[in-house]
């Protein structure tokens, strides 16, 4: 059981860095403040480097869960400016 | 308006700029600016700015290309070579960045079109070459209540300015009448390094997309100049002249005119 609930998600398995974070960042930025995206997102550098940038953004990190298929989804709550 | 993907690789290395970001990166393409001049200042600011994704840009010019410009107005090729400059910068422009809307306006900028002409844009840049146009296109955007950029280059020496409505001094205040024809440099006198104009002419364009978004600090009540010999830039911290006859509480010039053009003013510039 989850103790968020997912408002919107955007898969970022499709481009490389830094792509990866642009396409990440855009998709917060259509999001309200306080509200939760699920990024899908590529393991090694993706996996290594998206969530720590989106940290310095000061958005929230909920989880970074396995999807067990070379894939994981970092959980993000947006942070207001 | 929202990015394809081909904008967002286009734009990547702003986008993760914390101080552009997203919304920055829209303000840009929704940003008009106005390039007079496509010479030495006009042409590295033109490219970045096109580079940048600015939505619409303006160049007024009405030379044609020639030789002796390819030295420093890098937006110009040798196959340029009488092609008005206008064509040859927007050619280029689009080039870059087709996102980006180019009007070429192949006029000399005058007391009787500067109004019209500047009144389509947030920002303008002053890349002319000759005092005459600088006073015209300083009196012209404090009446419309425009912010611009003023710069100069000559020899190894460039200096700018940025001008925003209310805060520091215009280019009168600091100049206040052009100079005496005697102290104006001759055509032996008026060489210019190549790259000064895209050391001076891209700190116009950073003016420009800083003002558009609203990253840090404008160049205001502070002339910057840079000195390529010795290697040094200098803030030069400078006041409002009080009885500014444009940007002053009672200024004497309520329309742009027209002081009479000058042999060989600034040539190089």
């Amino acid at each position: 059981m989850n103790d968020y609930a997912i408002d919107d998600s955007v898969d970022i398995t499709d481009v490389v860095c830094p792509v990866t974070f642009v396409k990440a960042k855009v998709a917060i930025d259509e999001m309200e403040d306080g509200q939760i995206l699920s990024i899908r997102m590529n393991d090694g550098e993706p996996a290594q480097n998206v969530p720590r940038s989106i940290k310095d953004e000061g958005h929230r990190i909920l989880r970074l869960k396995d999807n067990e298929d070379g894939t994981y989804s970092l959980i993000v709550q947006k942070r207001g400016d | 308006m929202a990015f394809s993907d081909d904008q967002l690789e286009r734009y990547s290395r702003h986008i993760i700029l914390k101080e552009i970001g997203v919304r920055g990166q829209k303000r840009i393409g929704e940003g008009r600016v106005l390039i007079v001049g496509a010479g030495g200042l006009g042409a590295p600011a033109a490219l970045y700015l096109a580079a940048a994704g600015v939505g619409v840009i303006g160049v007024a010019d009405a030379d044609a290309v020639e030789l002796s410009n390819l030295q420093r107005q890098i937006i110009h090729s040798t196959p340029d070579v009488g092609k008005p400059k206008v064509q040859s910068a927007g050619e280029k422009m689009k080039a870059i960045n087709p996102d980006v809307a180019v009007n070429e306006h192949h006029v000399f900028v005058n007391a009787g079109n500067v109004m019209e002409l500047i009144s389509g844009y947030d920002f303008v840049i002053d890349g002319t070459d000759n005092f005459s146009a600088k006073f015209l296109i300083t009196d012209a955007c404090v009446i419309a209540g425009k912010p611009f950029s003023y710069a100069g280059i000559i020899r190894f020496q460039g200096q700018l300015m940025t001008y925003v409505p209310g805060e520091g001094p215009c280019y009168r205040c600091v100049f206040v009448d052009p100079p005496p024809p005697d102290a104006v440099p001759t055509c032996s006198q008026a060489g210019v390094i190549g790259a000064m104009g895209g050391v001076i002419g891209s700190l116009q364009a950073m003016e420009a997309v800083k003002f558009i978004t609203g990253a840090g600090k404008l160049l205001t009540g502070t002339m910057l100049t840079y000195d390529a010999l010795a290697m040094k830039f200098q803030s030069v911290p400078l006041p409002k002249r009080p009885d500014c006859a444009v940007c002053g509480p009672s200024p004497s010039i309520l329309h742009p005119f027209d002081y009479a053009a000058r042999v060989c003013e600034g040539i190089a510039l």
